[in-house]
């Protein structure tokens, strides 16, 4: 597919999705994972360890976990030992609600908050591979534990902040989150099937990418696929659309980090 | 000494790249000036006559993105030191570049097969030449259609 | 750099092993520019060697379309208890070298 096709297949899409009133979340026993539209040879490459380039990541991550930073000269596993115990289920049920800011925090965001609270360091741009890679092997240890957003009242308005941004439509194509990944998924864009858009296999690799990328980033490419300004890495709105995507995955096994096209 | 970390993950930022993160192969002005395929396969043979057949090139006909397509090429040889692959070699037809890889091996490795992952700019051909013990060359090749992915960096 | 290589940690005398081999290097390819028009260098690993047993069991020299993060997977016949090595070299001169021991009975 082209370029010219490719914005054509949106178009035509943006045609298409238009006139449909919304058809609304999708019940939870017919949620399925990204990994499911894939090619079988995606598929195959996400289900082995010694085959996933994103676990080039973990292994980083886990010499990271180790290693000790900044002017505290403590490593995570310094005060959080094995990993195995006590990040086990963390990922499945971040973000979650931060006492310091009054607002959720997702998973990189709450390690970057360690580094730079409890270990005096620097903490990470958005996207550095330090960082994509500890949050990876962070998630890891998640792996195949259900989606489990917390049950927090204080967590409630900013996760329907999360669903307005869902529901609203955006940028030039005057899409929503929803008229594609809501009403249409299981459908074609071009090429490429359209997945329900869950957030259980990030941080992942993904072939387009050729390296491990963070959710928000992933979210930015479907932003920028409808032609919208996207928000700055890290914007509150950005984790209150995680949030919300978390609390529409309920009950998915969390497969971090995993491979997409 | 080798130096352990030299290759270590890149520290910039992915986003800085912007612009640069767009499809990797395609720059019209140097594919033209590239070799054929055809030139490419006589440069590895030194010219010896390539034989269809012997060949087993895996590839899948169809896909999802050319930045990584997995490829598996097997020989039928019994791989003894008078009768194995010495190299296997893989060329496609549209990259800025024809040469894939070439590889080597002997009768150590039991079994004539490589796997590894490619880059495809695009749909085109992609061909897998064997060098035998004996001198001779064989070759399969395969069609392959890259669909790209929908939501990219840079859309314009 | 980091390298995930995989091989079985035991083996009868005479049976062939899958190994397979990954290395983290982005494969700067030469042919992209970057934000500002400027082309990018190539830098990629142009080539993969593998030790075992006294010899060097197969190689590979690789060129800008073998994908990022380089995957290799091969077959040799286990020989005798020791190491296995692995060497990747890429074009700014950077190694990477992994061992894995195996125990052949
Ligand atoms: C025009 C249709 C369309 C719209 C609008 C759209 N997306 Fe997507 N989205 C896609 C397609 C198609 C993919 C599959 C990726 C690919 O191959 O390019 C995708 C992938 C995703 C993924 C990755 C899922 C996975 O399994 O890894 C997430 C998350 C996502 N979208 C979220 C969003 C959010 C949030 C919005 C609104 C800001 C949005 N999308 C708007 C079409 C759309
Ligand atoms: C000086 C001790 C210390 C260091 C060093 C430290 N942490 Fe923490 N971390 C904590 C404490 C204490 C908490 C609990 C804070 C809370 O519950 O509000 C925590 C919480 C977390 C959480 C959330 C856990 C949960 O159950 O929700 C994650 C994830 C985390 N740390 C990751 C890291 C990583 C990764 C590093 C290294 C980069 C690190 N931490 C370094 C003390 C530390």
């Amino acid at each position: 597919m082209t370029r010219g096709q490719r914005l054509s297949a949106w178009l035509l899409l943006a045609a298409l999705a238009a006139p449909l009133a919304l058809a609304g979340e999708i019940p939870r026993d017919q949620r399925r994972s990204g990994a499911d539209f894939m090619a079988p040879e995606t598929r195959a490459m996400q289900a082995d360890d010694t085959a996933n380039p994103a676990m080039l990541w973990v292994l980083e991550g886990d010499a990271l976990w180790r290693e000790p930073a900044g002017a505290a000269g403590q490593s995570c596993a310094d005060c959080h030992g094995d990993t195995a115990e006590s990040m086990r289920g963390v990922a499945a049920r971040h973000p979650a609600f931060d006492e310091a800011s009054g607002r959720p925090i997702d998973l990189q965001g709450r390690i970057n908050q360690c580094r730079a609270e409890r270990q005096s360091a620097e903490p990470f741009p958005p996207e550095d591979d330090r960082l994509l890679a500890l949050t990876a092997y962070v998630a890891r240890q998640s792996l195949g534990l259900p989606a489990d957003p917390p049950d927090d009242p204080r967590l409630v308005p900013f996760q329907e902040n999360g669903r307005h941004l869902f529901e609203r439509r955006i940028g030039q194509l005057n899409l929503s989150c929803a008229d594609c990944h809501d009403d249409h998924w299981g459908g074609r864009l071009g090429g490429a099937p359209i997945p329900q858009a869950h957030p259980t296999g990030y941080p992942l690799y993904r072939l387009e990418w050729q390296t491990l990328g963070s959710l928000q980033r992933r979210l930015r490419n479907c932003m920028t696929g409808v032609r919208a300004e996207t928000p700055s890495f890290g914007a509150p709105d950005f984790v209150d659309l995680e949030l919300y995507l978390m609390r529409r995955a309920e009950g998915l096994p969390l497969e971090a980090p995993g491979v997409r096209p | 000494m080798t130096d352990r970390n030299a290759f270590a993950l890149g520290r910039r930022g992915v986003l800085a790249a912007g612009a640069a993160q767009i499809l990797v192969l395609a720059l019209p002005r140097v594919a033209l000036a590239r070799p054929t395929l055809e030139e490419a396969v006589r440069a590895f043979t030194g010219g010896t006559e390539v034989q269809a057949g012997g060949v087993r090139l895996d590839i899948p006909p169809l896909v999802e993105n050319g930045n990584a397509v997995g490829v598996t090429v097997a020989v039928d040889s019994p791989m003894t030191p008078d009768d194995h692959v010495r190299r296997i070699a893989l060329f496609n037809q549209s990259n800025p570049q024809p040469e894939v890889a070439v590889f080597r091996m002997g009768p150590r490795a039991g079994r004539a097969q490589v796997a590894t992952r490619i880059r495809l700019a695009t749909s085109q051909t992609v061909m897998a030449v064997a060098e035998l013990s004996d001198g001779s060359f064989w070759s399969s090749q395969a069609k392959v259609i890259v669909t790209l992915a929908a939501c990219i960096e840079d859309l314009s | 750099m980091r390298s995930l290589v995989n091989a079985p940690k035991t083996a009868r005398q005479g049976e062939i092993i899958e190994i397979k081999a990954m290395v983290a290097h982005p494969m700067e390819t030469g042919y992209r520019t970057d934000a500002k028009g400027a082309p990018i260098p190539r830098n990629i690993v142009n080539r993969f060697t593998c030790t075992y047993d006294g010899e060097e069991i197969f190689s590979a020299d690789f060129f800008p379309a073998i994908s990022a993060n380089p995957f290799l997977s091969f077959t040799t016949v286990a020989t005798a208890s020791g190491p296995i090595t692995f060497t990747w070299t890429a074009d700014d001169g950077a190694t990477q070298t992994a061992t894995v021991e195996i125990t052949v009975t």
